[in-house]
């Protein structure tokens, strides 16, 4: 066999460490029944690896290598510890009925099992995306910590007491049953989307987003009968191609109308559009799949004016139905704008019990804004100024409001 | 296999619908039906209803010396109604009966586990 001589710094390790970490740790805590011990014995073995691999050049399956190193980590120190007869005893926590001694080709990919576990509806959302990121990711905590502008110490709490939990209560290490799994997947879905969402804020979470988008390809990867998952991918490869046309130079944000469309990404188009009409094909359209069929419409329109609208009003007419939440009545209420003009939408969007949420307020803002309802659009502008949850949001909402008062008069359509 | 303490918990004042004769014998035909089912799987540990809080007495140890109160020791709109106490082997397994019972009694269920195993 030859073998090719990559050059081996810590930049390939670590590449190796996202791709491996969450496999490797997944397979050990099958094989040991604990969490902690999985991670410790992992990361040791990164560690040797970043130590020989710089000298010796990369051996032919880098993952494979990581999880056999760190298993005879694991073996020598149960061997070698007094503490080991304990460990053995204690780590029971998860099934060990599968055959350990199977190195890789399990029939069931670990990181499914994995998964599950860290989304279980025991645990809080906080703690399912901090243990998803943190087993599954590799990510570190100091990392997973700055994403969520929490202490790092808060985050390190959030874990622990998170894996002490599914150690206390004996959350299972499976993948539900086909009676659960419409729920059960149904929170992997909405953590991975919480991921990547938390990263699109500004241009700085783009790590989240991509860690969300691999999440999910691998979880679709494995789970290739559920178009569910498959329509969350095309949703989240379809809101990434817009992702460099979002912001300005400096941070703040570009509307949809206002973005330069040469800007999206066409591949990442053309893979959510193959990906999404592979799902459709099923016939059995969930949420995310219509939110994604939704971004298809706008990401094959030239411009804003030349959006197929109505296309775009009857999905979300038909993702009411699947989902019927308020967040999706005023989207839909902002596509009827497009359709039926302003006031039409206005009292969709009047009837709607919203009013934490800053979005509610920023489209009441434009379209009275476009009523020509100048003070009242102004009033709005500040109300959703006041509720936007990041700097971007709201300088940009103080500056649609500082342009319409420059203007003096009502806006050019806009929205 | 652990152990799970699943209490069963009431809202004071919170009167649902009275129940009628037929629909309280209802319920407590199909409260036996999953209690034997518990019985005859080996999950079935202890259970119990208890009376209304104001019958609760406390006692705390004050300088060496118990002290007697009359009333619960939480003045709490929620209290525990009843119990069971399960032997399950993981929380799933637990989350199921909890499951069964609600849907039963129409009240909500915190299933937490016991701390160790031995007894």
């Amino acid at each position: 066999m030859t073998l090719v001589k990559v050059k081996v710094d810590e930049a390939v390790v670590g590449q190796i460490f996202r791709e491996e970490y969450g496999r490797s740790v997944a397979t050990l805590i099958r094989a040991f029944g604990d969490i902690d011990f999985a991670e410790d014995v992992v990361q040791e073995a990164f560690a040797v690896a970043l130590d020989r691999w710089t000298s010796d050049g990369l051996p032919p399956n880098p993952g494979a290598w990581i999880t056999t190193t760190a298993r005879n980590r694991a073996i020598d120190r149960l061997r070698r510890a007094a503490r080991g007869r304990e460990l053995e005893r204690d780590a029971g926590s998860f099934d060990q009925t599968d055959d350990e001694s199977q190195e890789t080709g399990p029939v069931l990919d670990d990181r499914l099992r994995l998964i599950f576990t860290c989304c279980h509806p025991a645990l809080s959302t906080e703690a399912q995306i901090a243990l998803t990121l943190r087993l599954l990711g590799g990510l570190t905590t100091a990392d997973v910590a700055s994403a969520f502008f929490v202490p790092e110490a808060t985050m390190a709490k959030r874990l622990v007491r998170a894996k002490h939990k599914i150690k206390a209560a004996r959350i299972p290490y499976r993948v539900p049953t086909d009676a659960e799994m419409v729920d059960r997947l149904g929170t992997v879905l909405a953590v991975l989307y919480l991921i990547y969402n938390a990263g699109s804020a500004g241009p700085a979470g783009a790590d989240l987003r991509q860690e969300a988008i691999r999440l999910t390809r691998i979880i679709a990867s494995l789970m290739p009968d559920e178009p569910e998952i498959t329509g969350l991918l095309a949703l989240l490869l379809l809101s990434e191609s817009r992702q460099a046309a979002r912001f300005d130079v400096d941070g703040s944000l570009i509307r949809l109308a206002d973005q330069d469309r040469a800007q999206w990404d066409r591949a990442l188009i053309d893979e959510g559009h193959a990906l999404l009409r592979a799902c459709l094909r099923r016939d059995h359209p969930g949420p995310y799949q219509l939110q994604a069929a939704i971004n298809a419409v706008h990401s094959d329109a030239r411009s804003i004016e030349a959006t197929d609208w109505p296309q775009i009003v009857g999905l979300y007419d038909h993702l009411l139905e699947v989902s019927p939440t308020p967040v999706v009545a005023l989207n839909r209420a902002i596509a009827v704008g497009e359709v039926r003009g302003p006031a039409a939408a206005l009292a969709l969007v009047d009837h709607l019990e919203l009013d934490g949420y800053y979005l509610l307020h920023a489209t009441r803002a434009d379209l009275l804004c476009r009523l020509a309802r100048t003070d009242d659009a102004a009033h709005a502008y500040a109300l959703a100024a006041g509720l936007a949850p990041s700097t971007a949001e709201r300088s940009f909402l103080e500056a649609r409001l500082a342009e319409m008062q420059a203007s003096g008069s009502p806006q050019q359509r806009r929205r | 296999m652990a152990k799970y303490l699943l209490s069963v918990h009431t809202v004071e004042g919170e009167v649902a619908e009275p129940m009628t004769e037929a629909q309280m014998k209802q319920t407590s035909e199909q409260l036996g039906k999953i209690e034997e089912q518990m019985k005859s799987t080996g999950a079935w540990f202890f259970s119990g209803r208890l009376h209304d809080p104001d019958t609760a007495t406390v006692v705390r140890s004050s300088q060496g010396v118990s002290v007697t109160t009359d009333g619960p020791f939480v003045e709490a709109k929620e209290h525990v109604a009843g119990f069971y106490i399960v032997e399950a082997p993981d929380l799933d397994a637990a989350l199921g009966w909890a499951s069964k019972v609600t849907a039963c009694v129409g009240k909500p269920i915190e299933v937490r586990p016991f701390s160790g195993t031995a007894y």
